[in-house]
């Protein structure tokens, strides 16, 4: 294994030291570890976090416009839940927190025990909870679809949202709708190398791609050969546009009671004639090249079955370490999501409208 | 008999001990459907509850539980680090000021434990985790409650029904977890955290009783 670091205990608390050296606008606390921007304006506080290996989610997203923290854990593993509540007590301006939490085991517990441990310390808090993995078919028997690329959409558009001044509830509305008209699909040309482990997380011929994978390395729902990338597009693309009517129990924290309310919600039907926000999104070891090799294949196919691309973003935003690969993220949008999407972000690793 | 305050702090240096000894073997289980971890978490998390253990002794038992809840939380990590340390947070609320409990004060502490954990966990009956540990022994030491006996009999009961539980996690399948995705594969091992279940109960029976 090559890599650039020193010992693998210290990846994680390396990067964020690198990147507040070369992001002074951004703090550190180091024990517990979390990232945050001082703002002193009267608006909810979005925080995301999870395992590291997928930058620049989600510290390199924290500025204006997006997010006002994160919390890193070790590499592909969650952070614990004192870190989120230390993290949100300080980012707290009265106005709440609201947590963006992505659909794994480990993170869901972590950051659902700080929703509770920030509601005892009276700080108004809500979780979402983003799953847009349409790899994973099944509610009922897995722990259900991963959260992945939408990730780094929602947080663009509630960001903007949190900055314009909307409330806590307002918020949580807005993310769990989103959630809820996204959809993501991966595939791996190349497993990554998890520094701790040091050798792939599996092996692929030189003709195969792994199809469906999730970000941690974890092996897809089938094998492939290689082909086109036309070919390639086309496969996933009917992976994403299909309507599977996928329902799940979704929790939110109920700030009145104190506990959770838990409801059973479908993802919204994509349908011709929709306007999409598309992130063809590259997972650490893919050339610029093929990223826009694969987003003309995107956009051509998407055209081609009579849907409007309205935004699109290219290139590496939610990555596994050094995995070969790319997904697709399609967001469902409407006026106010492509307001929130073109207004000002100003973070390490998204920044326009200035 | 009650269980005192003292009964506590020696049944957090007895778990700390168990998963010393035995984190091999959790890891070893945990490889073969999980991430190969958990006997190290375990044993972080209770040594991190040792070395705090000092700063808990002038507390009540909700106070103990409390900091031994929020030191597991933020030192085992992965998803037994949030289970465990609901488990001691909750049991703390039910504990409150008390400075030593009788059975049924107790169960009720346990009881409100495993309550948090499927809280946050939303397992059911046979999903192959530690609540297939906690709940047949906190039947069994109910049961024993009701039959009049006392707190000796009442643990001695739950060891047995916590070993059984977990060896009875053998033949299923996950269905929560990590261990979820691998499907029928899962099937044939037993699980790691009905495991380190289990020792917390046998731990307690042996300090209670002494033996």
């Amino acid at each position: 294994m090559k890599k650039l670091i020193n010992n693998v205990e210290d990846v994680m608390k390396e990067q964020v030291e690198g990147l507040c050296l070369a992001h002074p606008e951004l703090k550190l606390s180091e024990d517990p570890c979390y990232v945050y921007r001082e703002d002193d304006r009267d608006t909810v506080a979005l925080v995301s976090g999870g395992g590291s290996g997928h930058e620049p989610m989600h510290i390199g997203f924290i500025g204006e416009g997006m997010l006002r923290a994160a919390c890193p854990g070790q590499v592909f593993s969650s952070p614990t839940p004192d870190q989120i509540l230390e993290c949100g007590k300080a980012v707290n301006t009265g106005k709440g927190v609201l947590l963006l939490i992505k659909n794994y085991t480990g993170d869901v517990l972590n950051f659902e025990t700080a929703v509770e441990l920030l509601h005892f310390e009276d700080i108004p808090v809500g979780s979402v909870t983003i799953d847009d993995d349409v790899a994973v078919k099944d509610s009922h028997y897995t722990a259900g679809r991963r959260g992945v690329g939408a990730t780094v959409l929602i947080e663009k558009i509630v960001g903007a949202a949190a900055e314009s001044g909307a409330d806590l509830e307002r918020l949580e509305v807005l993310a769990r709708g989103l959630n809820n008209k996204s959809r993501s699909f991966g595939v791996a040309l190349r497993a990554c190398v998890v520094p701790a482990v040091g050798k792939p997380s599996f092996d692929l011929a030189d003709d195969e791609i792994e199809f469906g994978v999730g970000i941690h390395g974890e092996p897809g729902i089938k094998r492939r050969k290689t082909g086109g990338v036309q070919s390639l597009v086309t496969d996933m693309l009917k992976e994403l546009l299909g309507n599977t009517g996928y329902s799940r129990t979704v929790r939110s924290w109920n700030r009145r009671e104190g506990n959770w309310d838990e409801a059973e919600t479908r993802v919204e039907d994509f349908s011709a004639g929709d306007e999409l926000i598309v992130m063809v999104n590259g997972m650490g070891a893919t050339p610029a090249s093929e990223l826009y090799g694969a987003y003309r294949e995107v956009h051509k196919g998407l055209a081609a079955a009579g849907f409007k691309v309205a935004r699109n973003l290219v290139g590496n935003y939610c990555t596994a370490l050094n995995m070969e690969g790319f997904s697709i993220t399609l967001l469902k949008a409407d006026a106010e999501t492509l307001t929130f999407w073109d207004a000002p972000v100003n973070a390490p690793s998204l920044r326009w409208g200035q | 008999m009650t269980l005192t305050k003292q009964h506590i702090l020696d049944w957090l240096k007895a778990c700390a001990a168990e998963f010393e000894t035995h984190k091999d073997y959790l890891t070893d289980l945990d490889r073969e459907i999980g991430d190969a971890d958990h006997g190290l978490n375990m044993n972080r998390g209770f040594s991190k509850v040792m070395e705090k253990l000092q700063t808990f002794e002038t507390q009540s038992i909700g106070g103990i539980m409390k900091g031994t809840g929020m030191t597991l939380m933020s030192s085992i990590g992965g998803a037994s680090g949030p289970l465990y340390g609901t488990f001691f947070i909750r049991a703390a609320t039910s504990a409150a000021n008390a400075e030593e409990l009788n059975l049924s004060g107790l169960l009720k502490m346990l009881e409100d434990g495993v309550a948090g954990i499927v809280m946050r966990g939303k397992a059911e009956p046979a999903d192959k985790t530690m609540c297939d540990t906690w709940w047949p022994a906190l039947e069994a030491g109910k049961q024993t409650a009701n039959n009049g006996e006392g707190m000796q009999d009442a643990l001695a009961a739950m060891a047995v029904a916590a070993e059984e539980g977990a060896k009875a996690t053998i033949p299923l399948q996950a269905r929560k977890g990590r261990a979820s995705y691998l499907g029928e594969r899962s099937i044939g091992h037993q699980d790691a955290g009905a495991t380190s279940s289990m020792y917390m109960i046998k731990a307690l029976k042996t300090v209670v009783t002494g033996g």
